[in-house]
């Protein structure tokens, strides 16, 4: 049906996990992704101008 | 604004304060100790001081929508019930949102988290707002733990298969059964939001009580500055 | 409400004056609002793009028939009492020093057993009395049930030793033959009660309608090799730090890396108290994490690197400039 198909997942993220392996540390690539963008997204966070405001000042 | 109390009017919130009667009510009392703690300009502040001027700032409010997120797809998934994923599309959408919405609400938690270890938001009497913080994230990960191990399909066994040898040695196996599915989806739809959501609400509040957290004094870096005079903000 | 406190010796990682500058106007319900649709539409773009993973669970059913030599190895270990569940301690049952501890703290048997299990009984001789026209098989147990206890260790140990090298011969069981007794028909029976289904719908129901409680089937589920040969196969077993992983290309609980990876490391990587020694490991750090506004070093750690300059780059250099 048109709605199953719209709704099934453009990229399929089943099948065989990619992991990466570094001394004891296994980790999957997709968990390896979401730390690396977290830390991505924290560091643009602080770095990134704030849009100043031209407001009250008390 | 209140029902009409005609026992010495008050002129407002936080007005001139009780009378002798009503000072032995406990409903007098809850309301003024919330009316000044809690002043409604500062409940709905419409202003920040002139430091909030970065990103990192916008975490806890990402944080927080993300919680509704997972809780307003989480009730889609309810009125449905907990097979409707595994055979309808729709709702498998559903459960989607409901993952990505958790994972969002990690992400942008954990990222919260960092800012404020780095600000060292617990200064000037923060530390319950940082205790409340800490402690919805750890009621968090519970939470999102049993909506893993009640989606009833093969991580479900797994997970919970494995889970039950952490927490039986803790003696917590006695009661709270991991493989008992109608135990854990309760507690993953009734209690641990409750939890969640209750102590997110004490961290919002603390936040709004204390005002977020000035900055370090310039010097601070290299010295400690005896101060005499009062240090916490008034409530 | 006053709270003026009386005078004390500031520490810049503990207090902070009060902020007696500029405020600006911020609309927090706005912004609340805006962060609201920003993350609407963050979780549409993921759930269409990727989904979620929802791999089918596996049944009795389905085990005995993809490796019935494997069911009938697990189901003689729960009719002999030798199973990880039967010889688990609690809260399954009191098999000594079973439980974890840590020197004297044991938990675990001090709340004792709350959720009881007799393999032998619930797993495999209840089950199959619940069958009817079985009069050969309601017969091996009467011989079974009858017999000394000596007498079935001689059968079960027997039968141990022949399935280790039984066969399957298009899902049909096949073990060579031996002196184990009546054994071999009830693991047998067993085993084809399990290719029908019947065994997961005995297992679960425990003589009623309703049910929602798994643990007889999860539990014989796990104790034997088919579930964790799936999960390894998946990277999820606990050796692969698999607590933090999803199946397939799933991001998983990356906020569980550091509960997982205490089990990858010595001691608690070959102990057989691992679990209590990660929870209490966890446990103290979550309690000083909470506590951290309270721990020197610790708590200055942010005034020492200093991102907090990046952070409030504005203010200082507005102060600078004053």
């Amino acid at each position: 049906m048109v709605l199953g198909a719209l709704l099934a997942a453009l990229v399929n993220l089943g099948g065989t996990g990619k992991y990466i392996h570094w001394g004891f540390i296994q980790i999957s690539v997709a968990n390896f992704i979401v730390i690396i963008l977290m830390i991505v997204v924290f560091i643009l966070a602080i770095l990134l101008p704030f849009p100043k405001r031209k407001g009250d000042r008390q | 604004m209140s029902i009409d109390t005609d026992i010495g009017a008050e002129s407002g919130p936080g007005g001139p304060g009780p009378t002798t009667a009503e000072s032995r009510q406990w409903t007098a009392r809850v309301r003024h100790t919330a009316e000044s703690a809690f002043p409604p300009d500062q409940l709905l502040p419409d202003r920040q001081p002139a430091y909030m001027a970065s990103w990192i700032y916008v975490f806890g409010v990402l944080t927080v929508v993300s919680l509704a997120w997972v809780i307003i797809t989480g009730c889609i998934l309810a009125i449905m019930g907990p097979s409707w994923w595994h055979v309808s599309s729709t709702g498998h959408f559903v459960n989607s949102l409901h993952l990505w919405s958790v994972e969002f609400f990690f992400f942008f938690m954990v990222i919260h988290l960092w800012g404020k270890f780095f600000m060292a938001a617990w200064r000037g009497n923060r530390r319950l707002t940082w205790a409340t913080g800490v402690i919805a994230f750890l009621v968090s990960v519970p939470a999102a733990f049993t909506g893993y191990i009640s989606q009833q399909n093969f991580d479900s066994q797994w997970i919970s298969t494995q889970a039950k040898d952490g927490i039986n040695a803790t003696g917590a196996g006695a009661v709270w059964n991991v493989l008992n599915f109608g135990q854990m989806l309760m507690w993953h739809i009734v209690l641990l939001p409750i939890g969640v959501i209750i102590i997110a609400g004490l961290h919002v509040l603390m936040v709004r009580r204390r005002g977020i957290v000035p900055p370090f004094a310039v010097g601070d870096a290299h010295s400690e500055t005896p101060v005499a005079a009062p240090l916490e903000e008034p409530a | 409400m006053s709270s003026v406190k009386k005078a004390r010796r500031f520490n810049p990682d503990r207090d902070v004056a009060p902020w007696k500058g500029a405020y600006v106007p911020y609309d927090i319900l706005k912004e609340a609002f805006v962060a609201l649709l920003a993350v609407a539409v963050l979780i549409v773009v993921m759930a269409a793009v990727f989904s979620s993973p929802d791999d089918p669970s596996i049944t009795l059913k389905k085990w005995s028939a993809v490796n019935p030599v494997d069911f009938a190895q697990t189901a003689i270990t729960e009719l002999d009492g030798s199973s990880g569940t039967a010889t688990y301690g609690p809260p399954y049952n009191a098999t000594p020093d079973a439980a974890q501890h840590m020197g004297f703290f044991e938990p675990a048997q001090w709340f004792g057993v709350h959720q009881p299990i007799n393999t032998a009984q619930d797993f495999v001789i209840g089950p199959l009395r619940t069958l009817p026209n079985q009069q050969l098989l309601q017969r091996a147990l009467d011989v079974y049930q009858g017999a000394s206890a000596a007498q079935q260790s001689a059968w079960t140990t027997a039968y141990e030793k022949a399935v280790a090298n039984a066969t399957d011969v298009q899902g049909r069981l096949h073990v060579p033959a031996g002196r184990y007794g009546p054994v071999g028909y009830i693991v047998g029976s067993l085993t084809a009660m399990a290719q029908t289904g019947g065994l997961d719908g005995t297992l679960l129901s425990e003589g009623q309608f309703y049910n929602t409680d798994y643990t007889k089937p999860l539990l014989f589920l796990a104790d034997g090799s088919y579930l964790e040969s799936l999960a390894g196969a998946q990277h999820l077993q606990g050796s692969q730090w698999g607590m933090m992983n999803e199946t397939g290309n799933y991001p998983g609980q990356a906020w569980l890396w550091l509960y997982t990876m205490w089990y990858q490391v010595a001691p608690m990587n070959t102990s057989s108290n691992a679990d209590l020694e990660v929870w209490a490991i966890m446990m103290l750090l979550s309690v000083g994490l909470i506590f951290l506004p309270f721990i020197p070093i610790l708590r200055s750690i942010p005034r020492w690197t200093r991102v907090y300059k990046l952070i409030w780059r504005r203010h200082y250099r507005e102060l600078a400039t004053t």
